[in-house]
């Protein structure tokens, strides 16, 4: 066993510890309360650490597979995301071609360019070939009603949940100096953060919030929001084993994805206020849909990318 | 040879439900209403070919044994393929829209309530088109309940099927699919056919998702 599958087997049980110990304290409680007062905040913390346990394992399972398992499961994610944004979106008989495309032609191709390694290719396919193309394609079937927010909130869509999320596997074609077979971890890296930081930034929110940052969108504090990147920060640095940052740089990087990544959280929130919904679906069990799962990870993944490959790379 | 086709039957009937599901992440949303076998008439909103399997792969297995959808003779018996898949995979009750045609839809129908089949039946008619949410019920709705009471008459509404698979397309879009079954109802004592009509009219449309504002 070589020491990145170590690292990652290392990384896994870690989180598993975890979650066994949120699963039985989750246990614990519902005993201490019995079957006569069901609560359903308890009811929603165990679903929710359901749904962890089985993220954890599945994308445990792709590391160590390897850049296929990888692109593949990115590409499923990409998928479930792309179809519940595009089922909130505006779109008419005319874009049945354009959106069939962008599931089955510029979904696939993309992740494909990444499993390549062409990076002059997946940086611009669909910033540039597809939002040309798309437009086109709709046009061609000559309905002029609501064209522009049509293609706009298609062209949206692609954007955030293919092309953003698709920066995450990308990250495996960075060539960084002594890390070679080891960029798989800063997948684990760029998760953990953000996704951790996420979670405790709605912890301390909750306790010690009181200024809202965008009142009448989220309930997200600005209180919350520094404890929460704090805490990503303090993660980063104890991690920082796994990635070829150093210590500062793990700490930095941390707090950048982390940031980022709570911004673009309310970024959706944006979205779903203006859509009138408060899940984008019901695919993930207490948690909502993959694209409520996945909204800080849009965000943080391209930026994370861009920073590594300009500060890291050979 | 009967056997292997059952077995094919059951196979393709699968392959359809798990490709609806894979498609359009499948839901159903039952309010005011459990999903337990009893005997009933699903009545369902029609925009696209897709409504009927869709609400036939949605039904948990138990029901989905026991449901019949309604369906066009003409449709169905096309091909070959059709011919299987319709009757066979789908349990069809097959009837003839034709009207000099002698064999009475509403025997069929009847038969297969008498049967104790549940139904799966689009009181439109035919497909819709129009940028109105339904288009006026043809009497049969009314004419089942009237024959047979006690059958609960359950409101269905497909969302999203118009753009997962319009009219005349043949890929269709992966977009999330939710159908939504509403309080049963029945047609009340004395009650007109066009009051009854409208007022199932009504309990369908009731349970369309709000959607934003065109414009």
């Amino acid at each position: 066993m070589d020491n990145t599958t170590s690292d990652i087997l290392m990384l896994s049980i870690g989180g598993m510890g975890i979650l066994l110990a949120l699963t039985l304290l989750g246990e614990f409680l519902q005993m201490r309360r019995g079957p006569a007062d069901p609560s359903p905040v308890l009811e929603t913390y165990m679903t929710r650490v359901k749904s962890w346990w089985g993220m954890t394992i599945l994308i445990a399972l792709a590391l160590l597979s390897g850049r296929l398992g990888v692109v593949i499961l990115f590409l499923f994610a990409s998928f479930a995301a792309l179809r519940e944004f595009l089922t909130l979106t505006a779109k008419a008989r005319a874009d049945h071609y354009s959106l069939a495309l962008a599931f089955f032609a510029v979904l696939p191709l993309q992740y494909f360019f990444i499993w390549c390694g062409w990076d002059g290719l997946y940086t611009v396919f669909i910033p540039v070939y597809a939002f040309l193309l798309l437009p086109i394609v709709s046009a061609l079937r000559g309905n002029a009603n609501r064209y522009l927010i049509r293609v706009a909130e298609t062209q949206w869509g692609l954007m955030i949940t293919v092309f953003c999320i698709s920066h995450v596997p990308a990250l495996l074609n960075i060539e960084i100096a002594g890390y070679d077979d080891r960029a798989v971890l800063l997948i684990a890296f760029l998760v953990i953060v953000v996704q951790l930081g996420d979670l405790l930034e709605y912890f301390f929110g909750r306790r010690i919030g009181k200024t809202q940052i965008a009142p009448g969108l989220s309930p997200k504090t600005w209180e919350g929001m520094a404890c929460g990147v704090v805490c990503a920060m303090g993660i980063g640095g104890l991690l920082a084993w796994i990635t070829p940052f150093g210590l500062v740089g793990a700490m930095a990087m941390a707090a950048v994805a982390s940031v980022v990544g709570m911004l673009g959280t309310l970024v959706f929130a944006a979205i779903k206020r203006d859509r009138g919904v408060k899940d984008w679906s019901h695919l993930i069990p207490g948690q909502g849909g993959f694209v409520d799962q996945l909204d800080s990870v849009f965000f943080a993944a391209p930026i994370f990318y861009h920073l590594t490959r300009f500060f890291w790379r050979v | 040879m009967k056997i292997i086709r059952r077995f094919a039957a059951k196979i393709v009937g699968q392959a359809i439900r798990l490709f609806a599901s894979f498609i359009t992440a499948l839901r159903a949303d039952w309010q005011g209403i459990e999903p337990v076998p009893r005997q009933r008439v699903y009545f369902a909103n029609h925009t696209s070919n897709g409504d009927m399997p869709m609400i036939w792969s949605v039904l948990p297995p138990a029901l989905r044994r026991t449901v019949r959808p309604v369906a066009a003779a003409d449709y169905w018996l096309k091909n070959p393929i059709r011919a299987f898949v319709g009757p066979e995979v789908f349990n069809c009750v097959l009837v003839d829209r034709r009207p000099e045609v002698k064999d009475k839809p509403m025997d069929k129908i009847i038969a297969a309530l008498d049967e104790g089949s549940s139904l799966i039946i689009f009181p439109e008619g035919n497909r819709n088109m129009t940028d109105e949410p339904l288009l006026p019920f043809k009497a049969g709705l009314y004419n089942m309940g009237l024959a047979r009471p006690d059958v609960d008459l359950v409101p269905t509404w497909i969302a999203n099927l118009n753009h997962i698979m319009p009219k005349g397309e043949v890929i269709p879009l992966p977009l999330i699919c939710t159908v939504t079954f509403g309080a049963p109802i029945h047609v009340e004592e004395g009650e007109s056919k066009d009051a009854f009509l409208s007022r199932a009219a009504d309990a369908l449309s009731s349970l369309r998702p709000q959607e934003r504002e065109a414009n």
